[in-house]
């Protein structure tokens, strides 16, 4: 089984953000963490390899920080990676960056594509559906379970209020994968070592520019939220904060 | 052809999902804004009467897209239901609820249309004749108006909550409906999906709890959770979670409030340690009453909280639990 799993980096959970000057994008000196989801689908990607054999190649687009995201993947036991370096891959919207890795793997012949269900920082939930679209293939969303068939793959897709339904598809197919489909493991130090002659393949911008087009949505601003609930918060030392709220749960809320 | 607004609703096993009312009510604001007409579609097979519903509310038209092959759901059959449907329709802008059905096919449809989706908004502002939607950015620490620089159809998905159903304006008379029989070929659609199931037996029915007592991943290891759990006894309420709690197995499924769990509206939501991801919040927003309680200021809960209070929760919850006992007497 050949898997492609696209990874995107992201902003640390807690970092504290800052609009920039223009307003319409962050300042970039923060910490960057790997997307969380993305995360599940490469360890669901490594465990599909354990059980059918195969090969893991792991992508993202993004400037030269990004690469950090592929030396983790491929410390976690990825075989290859691709990275499509540029500052540009920031600002680009869903449709183009599909666009920019079906140009990157247009030699290539992978029998499945997971992304992660969504990203931490935009939260579009829509490169990996895009893609699928662009690569012909069929795809499922948010998925929390795979199983190969005789003719294909059954996966397990989770809907609202605790529903979920199972699927079967032919492949190859692309996959968005939800958190908790399996438990993360850590890079070992021999995974570290092994990972410095693992190939990772720098793809510039100037290779995929001609499949690319201009953005067709564009961020106004960015701004911090107007808060429109009216927040009482309450101070003081722990018994201090036990006793307001139980006054409050008692005379405002009328909950005891 | 003049611009037009088409909100496309959604129905599963021949109900009209009731989200699809906050899409018509978001739909009616905007036609209020533009002056653009609001019409609304609905996709299946045998929809009939789920038009004659919608069409009750204020709307120039509905339109029943039918075939056989739209049920079950599958996003082949969606996608090419609606290209064929609004390649000649000709919408200037397409609403949806930011549903997990919508979610598996608007990227597809808008890249087989080529064009784009602004998904899960919050909002919209109409500026100078410019359109811009209000996304929540960095899982809601930031916001974003966002806008298109294409011609259309332009496609916005509204998050649960957004706006409110019950706001949807009835009309003064039935909107007239047209069916329009779609033909998907043999071919297209290539999922086999299985009836739609409820995994593992509900020990908890959360949506019926008064006080909920829910715990994020601030309580550190699953041997903690012991103490929300005397918080929530002794305030007569029940233990939830939020989801990483749920994937750690540290509480069943069935504790889960989330867009993929529970949605409660609880007299009183206590949130510890929650920090207050989108997905969290859409499953409890419509609380009467949220207490968070977070050492991060920063905490995105702190948005929607009616009490705040910053500070460690293993603090806080002991001398909190005693004062509640005490005053219960």
């Amino acid at each position: 089984m050949k898997i492609l799993v696209c990874m995107k980096q992201v902003p640390q959970k807690d970092a504290p953000l800052k609009v920039n000057d223009a307003g319409t994008w962050i300042r970039e000196d923060v910490q960057y963490e790997v997307n969380e989801p993305d995360a599940y689908a490469l360890e669901e990607a490594l465990r599909q390899r354990e059980k059918h054999k195969g090969e893991v190649v792991v992508v993202t687009s993004g400037p030269a920080r990004a690469q950090q995201v592929l030396r983790e993947a491929l410390a976690k036991g990825a075989d290859r990676a691709i990275h499509l370096e540029d500052d540009k891959f920031v600002g680009m919207d869903a449709f183009n960056t599909a666009k920019a890795i079906a140009a990157a793997i247009k030699d290539e012949k992978f029998d499945l594509i997971f992304t992660g269900l969504q990203s931490d920082d935009y939260g579009y939930a829509q490169t990996g559906v895009i893609l699928a679209e662009l690569l012909g293939w069929p795809h499922a969303t948010i998925i929390m379970q795979i199983e190969k068939t005789d003719v294909g793959i059954r996966v397990k897709r989770e809907l609202e209020a605790g529903y979920f339904q199972f699927v079967d598809m032919p492949t190859p197919a692309v996959l968005t994968i939800q958190s908790g489909i399996n438990k993360l493991r850590y890079a070992t130090l021999i995974g570290i070592k092994q990972a410095k002659n693992k190939p990772l393949r720098k793809v510039p911008l100037a290779e995929v520019q001609s499949a690319l087009g201009e953005n067709l949505q564009t961020i106004e601003r960015l701004y911090v939220p107007q808060k429109t609930k009216k927040t009482e918060t309450i101070e003081g030392p722990p018994a201090e904060v036990a006793k307001k709220l139980v006054d409050k749960l008692r005379n405002e809320l009328r909950v005891l | 052809m003049p611009d037009t607004i088409l909100a496309v609703v959604e129905q599963r096993e021949g109900k009209l999902n009731r989200v699809s009312l906050e899409t018509i009510a978001a739909g009616q604001a905007i036609a209020a804004a533009t002056g653009w007409p609001l019409e609304a579609a609905i996709v299946g097979a045998g929809v009939a009467a789920i038009a004659s519903e919608v069409a009750a509310k204020k709307l120039a038209k509905v339109y029943a897209l039918e075939s056989p092959r739209l049920e079950p759901y599958t996003p082949d059959s969606f996608a090419s239901a609606l290209k064929q449907f609004l390649s000649s329709k000709q919408p200037k802008l397409v609403l949806m609820p930011h549903t997990y059905q919508v979610r598996d096919f608007i990227p597809k449809l808008v890249t087989a249309m080529g064009s784009t989706a602004i998904t899960d908004s919050i909002g919209f502002k109409h500026e100078g004749g410019k359109l811009l939607f209000t996304r929540q950015m960095f899982q809601g620490k930031l916001a974003a108006d966002v806008g298109f620089t294409g011609n259309g159809p332009w496609f916005a998905t509204f998050q649960n909550g957004a706006f409110r159903g019950d706001k949807s304006e009835d009309g003064s008379a039935a909107a007239p409906v047209e069916t329009v029989n779609v033909e998907i070929p043999e071919g297209v659609v290539r999922n086999k999906p299985e009836p739609i199931f409820k995994e593992a037996k509900q020990a908890v029915d959360l949506t019926q709890a008064e006080i909920i007592v829910s715990v994020g991943r601030g309580i550190k290891e699953q041997k903690n959770i012991e103490i929300a759990k005397q918080l929530a006894d002794a305030l007569g309420g029940e233990l939830a979670a939020s989801r990483p709690i749920c994937d750690s197995g540290w509480l069943p499924m069935d504790r889960q409030v989330g867009s993929s769990g529970q949605t409660v509206a609880p007299k009183l939501y206590l949130a510890l340690g929650i920090s207050g991801a989108i997905q969290h919040l859409v499953g409890m927003k419509g609380s009467k009453a949220i207490i968070a309680v977070n050492k991060d200021s920063e905490a995105p809960i702190f948005e929607i909280a009616d009490y705040a209070v910053v500070g460690n929760l293993f603090d806080i919850v002991p001398p909190l639990i005693e004062e509640v006992k005490k005053a219960k007497g």
